[in-house]
């Protein structure tokens, strides 16, 4: 799985961006958008997703089940 | 948005290392908000001439106009700001980030955020169409250090292509230790911290959460980290000699008292100003105070705190909450002329010269004024009675009685006693006239708004508002047109004094006043 940003919540605030560890975010259509080959859900870098811990709107950061959950390689 | 000092009150200016007390710079600084408070040690008063006294040349230059510091110098130089800044690392519980900050800028209205690159464009159109745009902000819409590369980038092209103009930002602190020698070394005159506690159960109640080093803190944690962090910034800055400015929302029932104990905290620390903003709260901002209902503090009860705390150090009471964007003198809000679109397609020479005769002109005006002042006070020399009131001024600037009563977007007050005018606030009444002269629920509206003051002083009024203010029992004052407001507020005091003592008037106490919620409207 990867994150997604929920486009109708986001304020454009763009601090995910900066702290976003796999530069998988990027600004689209005026808000921002997670690119879901790039997101690890910050696994091996963080405890916590650092977009979701960031984002001032609540459930705005949130699980893309789309998406098979990442796995670490090896 | 400067000195460092020490609990003895000794500050340290500047880089040049002189030592100079604190107390000269609030003697000038007092002197420029119209008027300070009298007695106490530490305090400014009444008397001093306008002019650099015996502050050293680098201080002075910092504070003289600087309009974020002085109502005085907010009447002749106007500051911009530049939304570069969208990122925040703390959430408030009066700051809804889908409406920008509520308290720091007008809800409701999306910023328009600037790349560093066009932000400096746009100092330079207004630098050149405004020659008093002396001061350039960098206040969010988020925190300028959260977005630090963006910060410092815009500092850097300022400071390349107009270093005549002062860098200041405003800041919640969570990240400041981490930035002060960055601060120091783009040359940034001035830093505002906001602090709203220093107790950290306190803090819970204003703050869910604060995003700190990979990691959000809620509750008492995130509190004692925000106020570790506020005051170690505080301190790193005043030791280099930065001024340091700082902003407080007071919260009623949730931060008011505390606010005293906030104030000597910060003064401790060499803050060299103290700056307490009502709380900006209604449902509609979709802010949680909004939702659940607290309220703002009245117009008495923010006076109240602001003189409780002025015995500790110098309070400012002009902050009009502007907007992260704002441009302009005083209560205006020029930002629309200046959008992306319109600022590529000026075009922009930058005068230096010119805008430094401008402003030697406009220094020549600020001392004539504080003269007159001086001159009619003289004339209150032995006059001897306790009353105090307040009176409202409509002023376009330049420390004149020069606004349409129908026009005025805010009105300043000024405490009058014997010892003179002391300017103490100012309310917003957003264009009362906006819809048609003579509208009913507009003029209550600004009634409410100066409900504690005896007068109000106008350039011009009609006959219609005159005579329901003269029947809310407040004098609609118009002979001092386009005189100087301190000068004028005294003559007229002094025909007070003479009305009560000859049993003409007698002198009663006015009530409350309503402070208007949500942030300044542009004129339509």
């Amino acid at each position: 799985m990867t994150y997604k940003i929920v486009a109708s919540q986001c304020t454009s605030c763009s601090a995910c961006e900066a702290e976003c560890p796999n530069v998988a975010i990027s600004e689209k259509g005026g808000t921002f958008v997670i690119n879901p080959k790039k997101c690890t859900e910050c696994i091996g870098y963080f405890d916590v997703p650092q977009c979701v811990a960031v984002c001032p709107v609540d459930n705005t950061c949130v699980i893309d089940t789309a998406y098979p959950r990442y796995q670490v390689a090896g | 948005m400067h000195a460092s000092t020490t609990q003895d009150g000794v500050s340290q200016g500047g880089t040049g290392g002189h030592l100079v007390t604190i107390d000269a710079v609030m003697q000038q600084v007092a002197e420029h908000k119209g008027c300070g408070t009298q007695g106490g040690s530490g305090k400014a008063s009444c008397g001093s001439a306008a002019g650099q006294g015996d502050l050293p040349t680098e201080i002075w230059e910092k504070v003289k106009n600087h309009p974020c510091y002085s109502e005085e110098a907010h009447h002749h130089y106007a500051r911009m700001h530049v939304a570069v800044a969208p990122a925040c690392n703390i959430q408030c519980n009066y700051c809804n980030r889908k409406y920008d900050c509520a308290n720091e800028s007008r809800p409701g209205v999306v910023s328009e955020r600037l790349a560093p690159e066009q932000a400096a464009r746009k100092v330079l159109a207004v630098a050149s169409t405004i020659p008093q745009m002396t001061v350039l902000g960098i206040a969010g819409p988020g925190d300028p250090l959260a977005n630090p590369a963006k910060t410092f980038k815009t500092f850097e092209l300022i400071s390349q292509t107009a270093p005549d103009i002062k860098l200041c930002l405003s800041t919640n602190g969570l990240a400041l230790p981490d930035h002060v020698d960055t601060i120091a070394r783009y040359n940034v005159d001035h830093v505002t911290i906001t602090i709203n506690m220093v107790d950290p159960e306190i803090g819970a109640k204003i703050y869910p959460w604060v995003y700190w080093n990979h990691k959000r803190y809620t509750g008492v944690e995130a509190a004692r980290l925000l106020t570790e962090r506020q005051l170690r910034g505080l301190e790193m800055l005043t030791e280099r000699g930065i001024l340091c400015k700082v902003n407080s929302v007071m919260i009623p029932g949730v931060n008011d008292r505390h606010l005293v104990e906030v104030n000597r905290a910060v003064k401790s620390r060499g803050a060299f100003l103290h700056n307490i903003m009502p709380l900006i709260s209604a449902p509609e901002h979709g802010t949680v105070f909004g939702l659940t209902g607290q309220r703002g503090p009245t117009a008495q009860e923010l006076k109240a705190l602001q003189d409780d705390c002025e015995g500790e150090m110098n309070m400012m009471r002009h902050c009009r909450q502007c907007r992260a964007d704002a441009v302009g003198l005083l209560g205006e809000d020029r930002s629309a002329e200046f959008t992306t679109e319109k600022i590529m397609e000026m075009e922009v020479d930058y005068d230096l010269e010119g805008r430094q005769a401008y402003q030697a002109r406009v220094e020549e005006e600020r001392v004539a004024k504080v003269a007159a002042k001086q001159e009619e006070l003289a004339t209150l020399a032995g006059a001897r009675s306790d009353i105090t009131l307040l009176v409202a001024v409509a002023t376009k600037g330049s420390g004149l009685i020069n606004e349409h009563f129908g026009h005025a977007k805010e009105f300043q007050v000024y405490e009058l006693s014997t010892a003179g005018a002391k300017f103490v606030g100012h309310r917003r009444v957003d264009l009362y006239c906006q819809g048609g002269f003579g509208d009913e629920d507009g003029l209550q509206t600004v009634i409410r708004a100066i409900n504690d003051c005896h007068a109000v002083f106008v350039a011009k009024i009609g006959g219609c508002p005159k005579a329901d203010l003269l029947g809310a029992g407040i004098e609609p004052v118009d002979q001092y047109a386009h005189e100087f407001i301190e000068k004028s507020a005294i003559a007229w005091f002094k025909g007070y004094l003479g009305k009560v003592a000859a049993g003409e008037l007698v002198h009663t106490p006015r009530g409350d006043a309503a402070i208007r919620q949500g942030a300044l409207i542009v004129a339509a």
